[in-house]
């Protein structure tokens, strides 16, 4: 077998390499994705179009709005999947137990989380607010998020953790934030729009149809955070105590 | 861009990734890692990423160290290879 | 340095260099996916994989002076422009001229940033299933698995 993988290995690396004279040099602006008339557009024309200065932003929730509605839906699913592996559905094991003795870390530990846990949520909440004015957004404000209660469930235990955010309300949040999202969509199509077509919702927003758009994005940022800060926190759980959610790390 | 400091990140991205496949321990291997995570943080940062360069340090090597920690715990820390 | 190995270093390692790199890490994943004995270990190795393949789309994203992709109306170069037109108001805004060289270019950015929040997610239901797979056979090396799979093997 080690053999097997060190000749594919070769073979393949090989051909890539050879295959690598041929690409554009690298940071020309004049390479063929970098060119296009996709991207020119995305850089030239969305502030122009959405108001918004973060391209990447704009692209993600706007632009390509499909895709990452079906990202959320991708990760969800992950969410789901690993309760389904690891939970045991049959007999008494399947009831949650909030036992106390799970114990956190030491009093220092303690200590500095509780400080320093208030900064890091608001944070995360500004990452998502601020997300189409500066480097951020949904996905990276609800990781952080996420980690900030993982951070709880490591000092004061996850039972403690789990009173705060519960496995119901997690599941609740990711239902939500996909709700969210859809949602906003189809509000799109009642307003006489296509799917996702920002523009239209002007009538009740306010400002004209490129200040809709903006806060649009902030809308659906909003309902990828809710699914990845509940999916991130739903994840920890149950893989650091195999399901059980009790007894963690 | 600037390409001497890409090539300093690229050289150790390369020696952490095979450090972290060598390593008997598990435990250590994911630490690694978690260094390897943040040094790809550190290149697309540089190229001018940011968002995925936020990302990757919130997802790659925080959250997916965490899990991969968290997993080994609760099986075995010993590899054979 | 020599001018001359400096000059052979910027006209051929430097534009080249990110795609060895590339190929060399998604090997080193690929071999590590192949013959590692070890589940936890061939996750390593897929994770190395998917990050070579996201620095192969962000380095062809780069451009030589472009900055970050966001578009800034304080630099040095749009603060004339910005005063001259700050009477007239937004309309004026999009009759700016935006110079795509400035900004590196979004879209692999875009589709990679999803791509790493999907691979942790991806990354935990293979951890989920390597923990069921080690409360079932015991172990996480793939031999001794396959070795208790086989009808009358044992141990």
């Amino acid at each position: 077998m080690k053999v097997f993988g060190l000749v594919a290995v070769f073979v393949v690396g090989l051909l890539l390499l050879s295959a690598t004279q041929d690409f554009p040099s690298w940071g020309n602006p004049r390479s063929a994705a970098s060119d296009g008339e996709v991207s020119s557009f995305y850089i030239e024309k969305t502030e122009a179009v959405t108001k918004v200065p973060n391209m990447v932003t704009a692209v993600l929730a706007d632009f390509r709005g499909y895709d990452t509605m079906f990202e959320t839906v991708v990760i969800f699913i992950a969410g789901i999947g690993i309760i389904a592996v690891l939970r045991n559905f049959e007999g008494s094991d399947s009831s949650i137990d909030y036992d106390n003795d799970d114990n956190g870390a030491g009093l220092l530990a303690r200590f500095t989380c509780s400080l320093i846990l208030p900064f890091i949520q608001i944070f995360a909440l500004y990452v998502v607010a601020h997300g189409h004015h500066s480097p951020g957004g949904g996905f990276q404000g609800g990781v952080m998020l996420g980690a900030s209660y993982i951070l709880l469930a490591l000092a004061f235990g996850l039972s403690k953790a789990k009173r705060i955010f519960s496995e119901r309300r997690t599941m609740i949040f990711a239902v939500v934030g996909i709700f969210i999202y859809v949602g906003w969509g189809v509000l799109c199509l009642l307003l006489g729009g296509e799917f996702l077509n920002y523009s239209v919702l002007d009538s009740i927003l306010p400002g004209d149809a490129m200040m809709a758009r903006s806060y649009s994005m902030l809308v659906v940022e909003i309902g990828v955070a809710f699914t990845v800060t509940a999916i991130m926190f739903s994840m920890y759980s149950n893989l650091s105590t195999r399901g059980r959610l009790s007894k963690g790390l | 861009m600037i390409w001497q400091f890409d090539i300093i990140i690229l050289i150790f991205l390369v020696v952490a990734a095979i450090v972290s496949l060598r390593l008997k321990d598990l435990l250590g291997a994911s630490m690694v890692f978690g260094i390897y995570s943040f040094l790809i943080c550190l290149l697309w940062a540089e190229m001018g990423a940011v968002d995925v360069a936020f990302t990757e340090a919130a997802v790659g090597a925080g959250v997916s160290t965490v899990i991969m920690i968290a997993t080994i715990f609760s099986t075995t820390r010993r590899s054979k290879d | 340095m020599d001018p001359i190995i400096a000059n052979f270093i910027e006209e051929n390692i430097v534009p080249k260099f990110n795609y060895w790199i590339y190929v060399i890490l998604m090997m080193i994943g690929l071999y590590a996916m192949i013959t590692k004995n070890n589940l936890i270990k061939k996750l390593i190795g897929m994770a190395i994989f998917q990050t070579a393949i996201i620095l192969f789309y962000v380095s062809i994203g780069v451009k030589e002076d472009g900055g970050i992709p966001i578009i800034s109306h304080h630099g040095p170069d749009h603060h004339q422009e910005t005063e001259a037109h700050s009477e007239a108001g937004s309309e004026n805004l999009k009759h700016n001229i935006i110079d795509k060289d400035k900004y590196a270019n979004p879209l692999p950015h875009v589709l990679m940033l999803t791509a790493i929040v999907v691979g942790v997610s991806t990354l935990g239901l293979a951890l989920a299933i390597s923990q069921r797979i080690h409360k079932s056979f015991g172990t996480l090396e793939e031999d001794e698995i396959l070795n208790k799979l086989r009808p009358g093997g044992h141990d």
